[in-house]
């Protein structure tokens, strides 16, 4: 593996009630995050390829972590990656958007829609909101959510902390209108 | 559970390969389990708060439960703590009430575990972290393995929340190397040595 791998962290959000309502079933949301270290920290690269394959073996790996603990099946998803101090916004880009979705994809086994992102660069302890959308029609509006991940002890200076979440559904309860998932058509990943 | 309102659970898994040092051939694993419940103490003064401990049982169990299972087995189980975070209606007193079903939950389990389950609590707002101390199961001076593990939810406690923690791990820091008593010395007898 092309990846220096510190630690995987998981994490399961099980909601069972929203403002008194009770959630049936309950909405599950999972998170899975690597910490890795950062080949680039502290020089300026030209040829980030090198992190443009760790982003693939990234997203098998993750993916899998994500859909075993979330337990049951994926109805959006999202990605995001944090870059320490030494690093720059360029090695999250190469890790999240050139080769990381068709590993996640496929161990899905779809997601036609654009998978969404967010990158930052930050100390030890900083907040990913990692934002997300439905898989399969990015126009989903009941699907538009964002789950927040936190190591407190990541990024090192010279790390990289790459976070892929998935979701059992949309938000807890729904009630603003747009394209429904009753209604998605799965031509373009949009609607 | 009669009468303890869930919210939500947020299960945390860490597995711990190195911390710059030798790749450990087992990984370190360590996880929590976090409930958030409705206080029913919230916004006013309760002398009477004991009974809630019972109610609290079942809960306990099934936090237990889930922990055990997202590290694999019980007997994989080396070390435990937990803790409460009381949203800003609720008092510190509320969070005592989760030393008992809490811990008893976790060493029933466990297999009569006994060391005494070290916690802390606070109040805090959503978001609010804890740092949960954790020790041995069996022997609370096994240096090695005197350890934390930080917790939170982004959003609770909020105000007429609590949030009730339990973690567990499998075993050592990953690159302990500070001496003092090893597992493997514990006389077991006291739950401390």
């Amino acid at each position: 593996m092309k990846a220096k791998i510190r630690k995987i962290v998981t994490f399961v959000d099980e909601a069972l009630m929203e403002q008194g309502q009770a959630i049936a079933p309950p909405l599950r949301r999972a998170a899975a995050v690597a910490v890795i270290d950062n080949p680039f920290a502290g020089i300026y690269q030209e040829d980030l390829s090198l992190l443009i394959d760790i982003g693939e073996e990234l997203g098998h790996l993750l993916a899998g972590r994500a859909v075993a603990a979330l337990g049951a099946e994926v109805q959006s998803y999202g990605k995001a990656a944090a870059v320490g101090e030494n690093g720059e916004l360029e090695h999250a880009a190469a890790i999240l958007h050139p080769k990381l979705g068709t590993p996640f994809r496929k161990v899905l086994g779809k997601g036609a829609a654009l998978i969404p992102s967010s990158k930052k660069r930050g100390g030890m302890g900083v907040v990913l909101d990692v934002p997300l959308g439905h898989k399969d029609a990015a126009f989903v509006r009941s699907h538009f959510d964002g789950m927040e991940v936190r190591v407190n002890d990541a990024p090192r200076a010279n790390e990289i902390m790459v976070a892929l979440a998935v979701t059992s559904g949309g938000r807890p309860l729904p009630r603003v209108g747009g394209l429904k998932t009753s209604e998605i058509k799965g031509e373009d990943g949009l609607r | 559970m009669p009468d303890v309102k869930v919210r939500k659970f947020l299960l945390t898994l860490e597995e711990i390969l190195h911390e710059g040092g030798p790749p450990a051939a087992t990984p370190l694993r360590r996880a929590a389990i976090l409930a958030v419940i409705d206080n029913p103490f919230a916004g006013k003064y309760h002398a009477e708060i004991v009974p809630f401990m019972e109610d609290l049982k079942p809960l306990g169990l099934d936090m237990a439960r889930r922990l055990i299972a997202a590290l694999g087995t019980a007997k994989l189980v080396e070390a435990y703590g937990k803790g409460a975070i009381i949203g800003e209606a609720g008092e510190l007193e509320h969070g005592a009430l989760w030393h008992a079903p809490g811990g008893y939950a976790m060493r029933e389990l466990l297999g009569a575990a006994k060391a005494i389950v070290s916690s802390t609590k606070k109040v805090g707002g959503p978001g609010a972290r804890l740092d949960i101390p954790v020790t041995h199961i069996n022997a609370s001076y096994v240096r090695s393995h005197l350890d934390a593990m930080e917790v939170g939810v982004p959003d609770a406690p909020r105000a007429g929340e609590i949030v009730l923690a339990l973690v567990m791990t499998t075993g050592a820091r990953i690159h302990a190397r500070t001496g003092g008593l090893a597992a493997r010395d514990i006389k077991g007898e006291d739950g401390l040595r």
